[in-house]
């Protein structure tokens, strides 16, 4: 048994303007849920607390709120477990405080908006009578990794630092809902949904790359891994354009090719183009006061670059 | 204690927009009595965006890197963590997967290599917790970061995802090495939530605003937390939180400025060294604690 004090966050868009933190001392044993106490909260202690809560079992994914900030699907994570990080403060609040309707319950309109972008279900020609199984094979089907144990209980999409300050940007669930399909020999829609992610401020190419949604999943689903193979899909299908975040993954290529080591400077002009690279103009000035640009001919190379030049000719397997 | 020796993975930035890191890495390294061995033929890791355009090549070229350490019989230290990020997961590909080893070792076989296995990667932070020992270092210190409120910036891919780090006993959501180190130091250890975030370096050409403004959320609530420098262990959040700060604080409308050190020359400016061998003339911010 650990005495416990919790703070919970309380608000009820219908009456207040703003929220407030009840304070509650509680006995939890080892083998408590946050679910758990959050029903003793509103069993023993205020019956208009309000949350939402369905199956218990990592199924629903309905229960999910932060604690001490940490995105935690409530049925999953025991108290014990977030006591041995944060120790016995703990923090209860809902996945986002701005979008709060009632205490831990939040309006997720924005999450489903970016889960609807991407075509979140099968695309094909169903022969309602078929003569023979539609077989997919175990091979087949492995493409999907663990993308379709998704529960959409938005702990990656409410933890993720690119949907805090970038409301556009799709957010990791709906990118793995969209690799669900397109890793689905079955699908015929890959092309449009991969037209969706593929765009500048709200694809694939904003997404900051922290892995913190592989981190948060309670279902260990790796969104950033699946975001990964969204790039690489696009450039399988001939979809990636000409713009500044496609020259930037290019780029390594041929830098690689030619010194070993990255070239920043030209990377960022061959990312850019000109004249867009002039923005940079001030940075490129206080950096070279400070002697950190290398000059083109002052450029370090790899030891045995030779090697490398065979690799990248060898080993590559993608052209843009 | 048996003198300890890793083979030196730098990454790019080190060899050109952050030479401060490599001269204060291999100063407190000699300082400490670490023999660190340069790997001159390693590659670019990729640093995330190759693997988004090209995995197998990636993996072949980080697996290469790793090649090199194996054959001096070293284990690898990184000092960057997106480098640390693409060789450890290109290791953790590569070791639990015998029919991808197999492929990418036909690549490396053409060039005269074979990846084994046999060599650990971790970030020099690490090294320095683990094998070396913060009390050893404590014992080394004769300018203790005295009454200098010290915010600990861990950068996200020494951090996440957690599963490949085990052996660091670091939890993602409140990391402790950097802190206990400011400690040992003679620093003091700034409390604020930002430190295990992100700070939004691998958008910032695509999405300057995203970036400018995960920055500047951290900066900020570092500064209202009274710090009075920053430390990163990652040189890619140091050319974003050290050169970026105007860009920064146009975006968050407020002045942000803070000096924001490498993880090595803090360690330098305790144990003594010379500031022209910690290359804090290279430092974009003026750092101004000695």
């Amino acid at each position: 048994m650990n005495k416990i004090t919790f703070k919970i966050f309380r608000f009820d868009k219908k009456t207040d303007y703003l929220p407030h933190y009840d304070t509650i001392q509680m006995e939890v044993n080892d083998g408590e849920l946050v679910l758990d106490v959050m029903n003793r909260i509103k069993w023993e202690h205020d019956g208009s607390f309000s949350y939402r809560r369905s199956c218990r079992h990592g199924i629903c994914g309905s229960c999910a709120v932060k604690v001490n900030g940490k995105g935690t699907l409530a049925c999953k994570d025991r108290v014990r477990d977030l006591v041995k990080i944060y120790g016995t403060q703990l923090t209860i609040e809902p996945q986002d405080i701005k979008r709060a309707y009632k205490d831990m319950i939040i309006d997720k309109k924005n999450f489903w908006d970016k889960y609807n972008d991407v075509q979140p279900y099968l695309v094909a020609d169903i022969d309602e009578f078929p003569k023979k199984e539609n077989i997919v094979s175990t091979k087949q089907n492995e493409k999907i990794d663990e993308a379709d144990y998704c529960i959409q209980c938005g702990v990656c999409f409410y933890s993720c630092p690119a949907v805090e300050v970038n409301e556009d940007f799709l957010g990791p669930a709906s990118l793995v809902k969209a690799w669900r399909f397109n890793a689905d020999i079955r699908d015929k829609a890959k092309e449009q949904r991969l037209d969706t992610v593929n765009d500048m401020g709200t694809g694939i190419w904003d997404c900051v790359k922290c892995n913190e949604c592989a981190e948060s999943c309670p279902k260990e689903i790796n969104p950033i891994n699946k975001i990964t193979k969204l790039h690489n899909q696009v450039f399988e299908y001939g979809k990636a354009k000409n713009n500044v975040a496609v020259r930037h993954a290019v780029g390594f290529k041929w830098s690689i090719k030619k010194h070993g080591l990255l070239d920043e400077g030209e990377l960022v002009k061959y990312s850019e183009g000109i004249p867009a690279v002039a923005k940079h103009i001030p940075e490129a000035v206080a950096m070279f006061k400070k002697g950190k640009i290398v000059m083109p001919w002052n450029m370090p190379k790899s030891k045995n670059l030779d090697e490398i030049k065979k690799l990248v000719d060898i080993s590559s397997t993608t052209e843009f | 204690m048996k003198k300890l020796k890793y083979a030196l993975y730098t990454g790019c930035t080190a060899r050109e927009s952050t030479p401060e890191l490599l001269k204060s890495t291999m100063s407190i390294a000699k300082k400490l009595n670490i023999e660190l061995v340069l790997l001159d033929e390693a590659s670019c890791c990729g640093a995330s965006h190759l693997q988004d355009f090209d995995d197998m090549l990636s993996l072949v070229l980080n697996a290469r890197n790793i090649c090199y350490a194996e054959n001096l019989g070293l284990d690898m230290v990184t000092i960057c963590n997106t480098c640390q990020l693409n060789t450890a997961m290109t290791k953790e590909r590569l070791d639990n997967d015998e029919e991808l080893k197999t492929k990418v070792n036909e690549k490396l076989k053409e060039v005269g290599l074979k990846y084994k296995g046999t060599s650990k990667v971790k970030h020099f932070l690490y090294a320095l917790q683990d094998d070396y020992g913060y009390e050893n270092i404590k014992s080394k210190v004769v300018r203790p970061l005295k009454d200098i409120n010290v915010a600990s910036f861990y950068g996200c891919h020494n951090l996440r995802p957690s599963g490949l780090y085990k052996e660091n006993h670091e939890n993602p959501y409140k990391p402790t090495s950097l802190d206990n180190l400011v400690l040992s130091l003679g620093g003091k250890a700034v409390e604020y939530e930002s430190k295990n975030k992100c700070c939004g370096f691998h958008v910032e050409l695509q999405n300057p605003k995203t970036a400018n403004l995960l920055s500047g959320n951290a900066m900020s609530d570092a500064i209202d937390n009274d710090a009075d420098i920053m430390v990163t262990p990652c040189p890619l959040c140091h050319l974003r939180m050290d050169v970026q700060q105007h860009n920064i604080s146009r975006q968050m409308g407020r002045d942000i400025n803070i000096p924001v050190l490498h993880l090595p020359q803090i360690v330098g400016i305790a144990l003594g060294i010379d500031d022209k061998e910690l290359g804090l003339h290279h430092n974009v911010t003026k750092v101004g604690i000695v």
